[in-house]
């Protein structure tokens, strides 16, 4: 029996050729893996919207889709029935919170339809010039969500409706709830919708109460938090006050989104001595995680 | 031949999942947390078939899902690569016939995934709360994972045939 420190001599190290090959081979394939992921990744993030590499993903999710489209159709009865038994649970305490809601509405839409009716006479009046607006001057493409977002990292949606029902980047895109976001890559059947609460997302606001503009973007903390930037002081904001899309033009740049298409209530409003502007958070009325169908918002004038 | 059968009973394997993952699986948030059925699956897969094997599986997947999502091509595809290589190796060295080799790869794969991610992603300049991915998705996401490990690991044993051991490396080889 072989002891620590004994003198027995170790046998010489065989060789194994067929095992060298295999670590050799394996370590290639990986290795090649990597580098094809990486070649992939850098010659998409330096691609143009209408490049090569663009074309060929488009081409991939266009195949991709009748897949996901019958995956979605063959869970929906059981995520139907989950959400059904699910809401169950809150239907009380639901149902009581939106009679209250109604009970407000009601009497809000009265004074509404009464303002309403005097803004038209007094446009008569005085022959007001209306800019473009929502819903007038827009027409809607109906789309079912086909992707959401796959992970935390990813603020964007894919859509069934592409270029071949005139959707266009650009567009902006909204439920009948509110704002969702807006188009930013489209292909023949299918767009890609990058949401709010995007980094890269900012919407010219107004604070419907209040009168005061902004800009709403994604908040710091992540999650589906909006906040309200660049209010000025002055403005009285309360919790509770809606936001809209102010649809306003910036230097020679019309705002994407037109004006009037809601985006959320005020939750949360702060201001110190140092800070320039108000700090508002804002709850929006779309919920990111539960969008499965969304209207895209075309121009009338533009054609399929 | 067989060698054949099985690379594409795993690929169809892996792009169902994938397609389910994207379609319908990232949608079910419990929690803050979705469940990885991706993930859980390639896990299962390169503990059955080996690092070779993984590896292949993870960029396939990835590629599906990046192309599905329309996201930076590649980003999914080296992660998923990446998992599917270190859990095979772990699966044909160390792991080799244990019974908790599967819930040990998840547990470990999952929050390896989502630091990678984060890390990737956030070298690529995308808008990304630490917070919410590593803290407040990560534990439901987890868990949901390690529910699903033990029959997802059981149907790819029963579905893919697993490599022998004796065709598997020796080099490393733990007792106990």
């Amino acid at each position: 029996m072989a002891v620590l420190g004994s003198p027995v001599q170790r046998a010489a190290p065989q060789k194994f050729p067929s095992r060298n090959g295999t670590v050799l081979k394996r370590r290639v394939v990986v290795g090649v893996l990597v580098l094809l992921s990486l070649l992939m990744t850098t010659l998409y993030f330096r691609d143009p919207p209408n490049g090569g590499m663009h074309a060929v993903q488009d081409a991939g999710a266009t195949v991709l889709r009748p897949f996901q489209v019958a995956a979605e159709r063959v869970v929906r009865p059981f995520r139907d029935a989950y959400g059904y038994f699910s809401g169950l649970v809150h239907a009380k305490s639901e149902a009581e919170r939106l009679l209250a809601e109604n009970e407000r509405l009601r009497q809000e839409a009265t004074q509404y339809r009464s303002a309403w009716e005097e803004n038209k006479t007094l446009r008569e009046y005085v022959d007001y010039r209306a800019p473009k607006g929502y819903p007038a001057d827009l027409r809607s493409v109906a789309a079912a969500v086909i992707t959401a977002p796959f992970s935390q990292y990813e603020q964007q949606l894919v859509i069934s409706a592409g270029s071949g029902a005139g959707v266009r980047v650009g567009d902006p895109v909204a439920t009948p709830a509110g704002l969702v976001g807006r188009v930013t890559e489209v292909s023949e059947g299918t767009a890609q919708v990058t949401l709010l609460t995007d980094r890269s997302t900012a919407v010219s606001a107004e604070v419907l109460e209040a009168g005061a503009v902004g800009l709403v973007k994604s908040g710091r903390s992540g999650g589906d938090t909006l906040v309200v930037d660049l209010v000025k002081k002055k403005f009285v904001v309360d919790r509770g006050d809606r936001i809209i899309t102010a649809g306003s033009r910036v230097g020679e740049l019309p705002s994407i989104y037109p004006r009037g298409i809601p985006i959320g209530e005020v939750t949360f409003v702060n201001q110190s001595d140092t800070d320039v502007h108000k700090r508002i958070q804002i709850e929006p009325y779309v919920d990111f995680d539960e969008v499965d169908s969304v209207i895209v918002l075309v121009p009338k004038e533009r054609r399929p | 031949m067989t060698a054949a059968l099985d690379a594409g009973k795993g690929a169809l394997l892996v792009f169902c999942v994938a397609v389910l993952q994207v379609s319908v699986l990232t949608t079910l948030e419990l929690g803050a947390g979705a469940p990885d059925l991706l993930l859980v699956t390639l896990v299962a897969v390169a503990l059955v078939r080996g690092p070779l094997y993984g590896a292949g599986a993870g960029f396939f997947a990835g590629l599906v899902v990046d192309v599905a999502t329309l996201q930076t091509l590649g980003v999914t595809s080296l992660l998923l690569t990446l998992v599917g290589y270190w859990i095979g190796r772990y699966g044909e060295t160390t792991a080799r016939e244990r019974r908790h080799a599967p819930l040990l790869s998840v547990l470990v794969a999952t929050p390896a995934f989502a630091l990678g991610a984060f890390a990737l992603h956030f070298m690529l300049g995308d808008g990304v709360s630490a917070r919410v991915v590593l803290l407040e998705a990560l534990v439901p996401t987890l868990a949901l994972n390690l529910l699903l490990t033990r029959p997802v690991y059981a149907a790819c044993r029963r579905l893919l045939r697993p490599v022998e051991l004796a065709d598997r490396a020796r080099e490393v080889r733990l007792l106990g």
